[in-house]
């Protein structure tokens, strides 16, 4: 018995927050997410390059979730969203007031080009009986993420595995 | 000239299962945790708040975010292969924290080439992300790359893209 409420059950394989990004896909993002691990591959600064390979200035694949992620602050706005808001639903739902993300695994199909606004859903595929790791007790789930462009072309799956968790009161 | 021709071009049939790519070891700072989470528009404290790390999360400094790492791990294997190379698909398992101070180093092995029904050459990697002997990060990369130096993986689609 996993113990999983029904409520949550009944979300298990439901898309859920189709969303569209806030934002086109930009080239001072690719920049400086370049920077930030000091990624020379020609093909994101050199437009020679990206022309000659992708027909023009794509995206480090990594980057996919990033399009996505909400602003911080926008006018107008009470509540910050959250990226990935299944797994915040799931940590309120269930009573697990932290968590951690374990694994991650992407697949890529369609480049992510700039000018691109990225569409996604978000699926809830499965959650576990209650574990206990040196975190805390607590349940992992797991949560894929389908992209797609705006000419509706799949361009990622992305699938993560969070870990929802109390923290064990100090003895 | 083609404008690739000076930039490295790992083709297929030039790798064997059991090929070493160089490693790569990075002394992370708190910048870098920093710059990778703006990078990727996370704006989750425990990856710039010291103290939200240390008090709510417990742990002893703030830490690399998830789609950093995998910029990192991308980052690894783009340059062994040079642009042509066209990842698949990426997965990795955070098994520890990367904080600041820590030197992390990435190693990887080739573990299958084949091609497949399209003759699409595809490169199956292990890799571990190390901070001494803590392994804090395992992945698997399955990435394209060229059968000649003027193949080009990322021209593929639909059916001829099997990732």
């Amino acid at each position: 018995m996993s113990g999983v409420p029904p409520e949550i059950e009944a979300l298990i394989d439901v898309p859920q927050y189709d969303e569209v990004s806030e934002f086109p896909v930009e080239r001072g993002y690719i920049w400086t997410s370049c920077a930030s691990v000091e990624n020379g591959n020609p093909l994101f600064w050199d437009d020679a390059v990206a022309d000659e390979l992708t027909g023009g200035p794509i995206a480090m694949p990594s980057m996919i979730s990033n399009w996505f992620r909400p602003h911080y602050w926008a006018p107008g706005r009470d509540v910050q969203p959250m990226p990935l808001q299944v797994h915040f639903d799931l940590k309120e739902s269930l009573g697990l007031p932290e968590a951690v993300m374990s694994d991650n695994t992407v697949t890529y199909y369609e480049p992510v080009r700039v000018g691109d606004v990225l569409r996604t859903c978000q699926k809830l595929r499965s959650v576990s009986a209650e574990k206990q790791t040196k975190l805390g007790t607590g349940r992992f789930w797991v949560i894929d993420v389908e992209y797609r462009n705006q000419r509706d072309e799949l361009v990622g799956i992305e699938s993560w595995t969070g870990f929802g968790y109390r923290r064990e009161a100090a003895a | 000239m083609t404008a690739t021709a000076t930039h490295t071009v790992r083709t297929f049939d030039q790798v064997a299962v059991g090929d070493a790519l160089p490693a790569l070891s990075y002394e992370v700072t708190a910048t870098t945790v920093v710059l990778g989470a703006l990078a990727s528009r996370d704006w989750r404290p425990q990856h710039h708040d010291y103290a939200f790390a240390t008090k709510r999360n417990g742990v002893k400094d703030i830490f690399l975010n998830s789609p950093n790492q995998a910029a990192w791990l991308e980052r690894f294997v783009t340059d062994w292969t040079g642009p042509r190379g066209r990842m698949g698909r990426l997965g990795f398992r955070m098994l520890d924290s990367i904080f600041p101070g820590d030197t992390m180093t990435f190693t990887g092995t080739v573990t299958s080439a084949e091609s497949d029904e399209t003759g699409c050459g595809w490169v199956g990697i292990d890799i571990t992300v190390a901070v001494g002997d803590r392994t804090c990060t395992t992945a698997k990369a399955r990435i394209a790359l060229p059968s000649s130096p003027d193949d080009n993986p990322w021209s593929r689609k639909g059916e001829n893209w099997k990732p």
